[in-house]
C-alpha cells in the first residue's frame, strides 16, 4: 500500500497545497449544521426540562399566593419536612465519613480486590431505588432474615425512620466518594509523603494536607447526596409504610396531596424541592469550576 | 506502618457513625411520637394505626377526628389516630411485612385473610367478629364518564366496544381493580346464561381497551380525571362520587350499570399488635363506633353505603341508586374461590393479559 501511494504523492506536491485547507477540525461545520445541532437540543430541553418545570410553579400558583402558602400551613407538611432534614442530616455526615475512607484508601494504598471494592460503591447507582428499599424490606421485614428477632426486641427498623434513614444511605453513598477519588488519585500521596517524614502523624497529614487538597470535590460529593437525599421517592417509598404525620418525606407527601385531589398543594410542595434543585445546581457550577482549578494545579505540580 | 492507623480509624468511625446516627434517630422519633400526646390526663395517652385503602381518605380524616373526641369523652384516655393509605393489596403486604397496624380496614376480606394467615396476628375467623361480616359500610362498581357521555356509555356492554378507551387499576395491587374485573365476568354470565367461555372472551375484549393500568383505585382516577386519559373509569361508586364532589359535577357524569357487584370492604383489629402497646381496647372501640349512628352517617356522607341506614341523612341516602347487585360468593363461591382461580399468578387475569400482549 505505502509503496504504491507514496510515489504519486510525491509526485504531485501541488495536491498537498490543494489538499490542506480542505483537511477539516471537529469544530468546523457549516453553520446551517450548527444551528441544527443547537436549535435541537434548544428545542429538547424546552420540551423535556424547561416546560415542566414552569408547569409546576405555574399549578403550584394557579389559585394565587395565599393558596400557595396555605400549602405549608399543615402540621402533615412540617412533619414531611422534619424527617425529610432528618434523614438528610444523619445520611449525609454519615456519607462523608465512608467516601472520606474509602476514597483516601483507594487513592493512596495499593491492596488487593481495591478494584472490587470501586465497582461495590457504584452499586447504589446501577441498582434501581425500588430494589433498594425492597433489600431492607427482605432483611428487616417480618417475612424477611432479620423482622422475626427484631421484633422480639422491639426494634422497628422498616416502615419507621431508621429503614428511611438506611434506604437514603444506601441511595446516597457513593456520591462523596464518586467525587474524591479521581481528584485523590490525581494528586498522588507524594504530599503526605513529605509531611510524614516531617514528623507529622497520621490525623496531621489528614486535616493539614489531605483535607485542604480536597475540599471543594468534597464540598460538591456533600451536596451532590443532600439533593438526593432530600429527592429519593423509590427506595423511600418503598420502607416507608406511608404513615401520615410520622413516615412521609417531602416527595412522599407530595404523593400524598396530589392522590387526594390538593393539586395546588401538591405542586407547591413540589416547587419548594425544585427551588432546592435549584439552588444545587449553581452551587454545583460553581464547585466544578473550583475543583477544575484544583485538577489544573494538580497537574502543573507534577 | 504509621501512614495506615488513619485509615483504620476512619474505617471504625465509619461503621461506628451510622450506628451513632441509628441511635439518635431513634430517640428523636420516639421523642415527636410522645410530643402530641404531652397533654395533661389521667389516662396514659394511646395511639392506633389504621391501614387502610386508597378511596377512604376523606372518611377517616373526619371519622378519626370525631373518634378521638367521642372515646375521651368516654374513657378520659386521649387517642391519636395515624393513617396509612395505598392499593389494597399493597397495604396488606406491608402489614405482613411488619407495618405495625393496629386495625386494618382494607377493600376486600381476602386480602385480611392472608394477613391473618400469613402472621397469625388475629384468628382466620376474624370475619365473624363484627356485624355484617365485618363490612360497617359496603359499595359498588360504577362508570365515571366525561361531561356529556360522549361514547354514550350506559352498560358493561359499552365498554367492550372498538374504540372505547377503559381505565381501571391492576387487579394484582387493588382491591378495587378486583372488584371491578369480576363486576364485568358477573354480569357476562348473567348475560350469556352462565358460560364461562363467553363470560372469558368479554373479559379479555373489555381489558384490550384498558391502555394502562394504575397501581391503585385513587392512582387510575388521576390518570382519568387529571391526565384526562381513557372514555370511561371503572371504580368504586363512592369514588367516583367524590371526584364528582371534588373536581366539578360539570365535568364528569356517573353512569350506573344495570347490574353491577355488592363491594364489602371489612374491617379488623390486629389483635397482637394492638396488644403489644396497650391499644387493644381502643381499637375495638374504633372500629365498633364505625357501627355506631355517628360513624354510620359519617359514612354514607363520604359516599359509603352504610349497613343501617337509618343512621344517614336523607339527603346523603339520595345519592345512592338503587342497582341490582350480585356478591362474590353468590357468584364466584368466595374471595379465596375466586382469588386462586382469576388473580394468583397464572390465574386467568395473567393469561387473558399474555393473550392481549401476544396478540399486539
Amino acid at each position: 500500500m505505502n509503496a504504491s501511494t507514496l510515489p504519486t504523492t510525491l509526485e504531485s506536491p501541488e495536491s498537498w497545497q490543494v489538499a490542506g485547507p480542505q483537511l477539516r477540525t471537529a469544530t468546523e461545520e457549516s453553520t446551517w449544521v450548527r444551528w441544527l445541532l443547537v436549535g435541537s437540543t434548544l428545542t429538547f430541553l424546552t420540551l423535556v426540562l424547561f416546560v415542566p418545570l414552569a408547569a409546576i410553579f405555574a399549578e403550584a400558583l394557579r389559585k394565587g399566593w395565599a393558596a400557595y402558602f396555605a400549602s405549608f400551613n399543615n402540621p402533615n407538611f412540617w412533619s414531611a419536612v422534619k424527617l425529610s432534614f432528618l434523614a438528610t442530616g444523619i445520611s449525609v455526615p454519615a456519607n462523608l465519613i465512608f467516601g472520606v475512607a474509602a476514597s483516601w484508601a483507594i487513592a493512596k494504598f495499593d491492596f488487593r480486590g481495591k478494584s472490587l471494592l470501586i465497582t461495590l460503591i457504584d452499586l447504589p447507582f446501577a441498582v434501581s431505588p425500588v430494589v433498594s428499599g425492597l433489600i431492607y424490606v427482605l432483611l428487616f421485614g417480618m417475612t424477611g432474615w432479620l423482622g422475626p428477632w427484631l421484633s422480639s426486641h422491639n426494634i422497628q427498623i422498616i416502615f419507621a425512620v431508621p429503614g428511611i434513614v438506611l434506604a437514603t444511605i444506601f441511595v446516597t453513598f457513593p456520591f462523596v466518594a464518586r467525587e474524591l477519588i479521581p481528584l485523590m488519585q490525581e494528586q498522588g500521596s507524594e504530599e503526605e509523603q513529605a509531611a510524614v517524614s516531617l514528623g507529622a502523624n497520621g490525623w496531621q497529614t489528614f486535616f493539614r494536607v489531605t483535607l485542604p487538597n480536597v475540599k471543594w470535590a468534597l464540598l460538591y460529593g456533600v451536596i451532590l447526596s443532600t439533593a438526593r437525599a432530600m429527592g429519593e421517592f423509590g427506595a423511600v417509598s418503598v420502607v416507608s409504610g406511608h404513615i401520615r404525620g410520622k413516615t412521609n418525606t417531602l416527595p412522599l407527601h407530595i404523593e400524598v396531596l396530589y392522590n387526594e385531589y390538593n393539586f395546588v398543594a401538591a405542586f407547591a410542595v413540589a416547587s419548594l424541592l425544585t427551588l432546592l434543585a435549584l439552588v444545587t445546581l449553581v452551587l454545583k457550577t460553581t464547585l466544578e469550576w473550583r475543583i477544575q482549578r484544583d485538577l489544573e494545579e494538580a497537574a502543573k505540580s507534577e | 506502618m504509621k501512614s495506615i492507623s488513619p485509615i483504620v480509624a476512619f474505617t471504625l468511625l465509619a461503621t461506628v457513625a451510622p450506628l451513632l446516627a441509628g441511635c439518635g434517630s431513634s430517640t428523636a422519633a420516639s421523642k415527636s411520637g410522645s410530643e402530641p400526646a404531652g397533654a395533661a390526663s389521667s389516662k396514659e395517652p394511646v395511639t392506633l394505626l389504621n391501614v387502610s385503602y386508597d378511596p377512604t381518605r376523606e372518611l377517616y380524616e373526619e371519622f378519626n377526628a370525631d373518634f378521638a373526641k367521642h372515646y375521651e369523652e368516654e374513657t378520659g384516655t386521649p387517642v391519636t389516630i395515624e393513617q396509612s393509605h395505598g392499593g389494597a393489596g399493597k397495604q396488606a403486604r406491608a402489614v405482613i411485612d411488619g407495618l405495625k397496624a393496629d386495625v386494618v380496614t382494607l377493600a376486600i376480606a381476602y386480602d385480611i385473610d392472608q394477613i391473618a394467615e400469613l402472621t397469625g396476628l388475629f384468628p382466620k375467623d376474624w370475619q365473624k367478629r363484627l356485624d355484617n361480616n365485618s363490612c360497617p359500610y359496603t359499595s359498588t362498581i360504577v362508570f365515571l364518564v366525561r361531561s356529556g357521555n360522549p361514547k354514550q356509555i350506559k352498560d358493561w356492554d359499552d365498554l367492550v366496544k372498538d374504540g372505547v378507551e377503559v381505565i381501571t387499576p391492576n387487579p394484582k395491587t387493588s382491591g378495587g381493580a378486583r372488584y371491578n374485573y369480576l363486576g364485568a365476568w358477573g354480569y357476562a354470565l348473567k348475560k350469556f346464561g352462565n358460560d364461562e367461555q363467553k363470560a372469558r372472551d368479554f373479559v379479555k375484549k373489555l381489558y384490550e381497551n384498558v391502555p394502562v393500568l394504575g397501581s391503585g383505585a385513587r392512582d387510575s382516577t388521576t390518570t382519568f380525571v387529571q391526565r384526562e386519559q381513557g372514555d370511561v373509569l371503572i371504580t368504586w361508586e363512592n369514588e367516583a362520587l367524590l371526584a364528582l364532589k371534588e373536581l366539578g359535577p360539570e365535568k364528569f357524569e356517573i353512569v350506573t350499570p344495570s347490574v353491577s357487584i355488592l363491594a364489602e370492604p371489612p374491617v379488623t383489629v390486629v389483635d397482637k399488635n394492638a396488644a403489644a402497646h396497650g391499644a387493644q381496647e381502643a381499637a375495638v372501640a374504633y372500629l365498633k363506633y364505625l357501627y355506631s349512628p355517628a360513624g354510620q352517617r359519617l359514612a354514607a356522607k363520604h359516599f359509603y353505603r352504610p349497613s343501617l341506614k337509618e343512621h344517614a341523612a336523607p339527603e346523603d341516602l339520595e345519592r345512592f341508586k338503587e342497582i341490582e347487585l350480585f356478591n362474590v360468593d353468590e357468584v364466584f363461591g368466595g374471595w379465596p374461590e375466586a382469588q386462586a382461580k382469576h388473580f394468583n399468578d397464572g390465574g386467568l387475569f395473567d393469561v387473558i393479559q399474555e393473550e392481549i400482549a401476544s396478540s399486539k
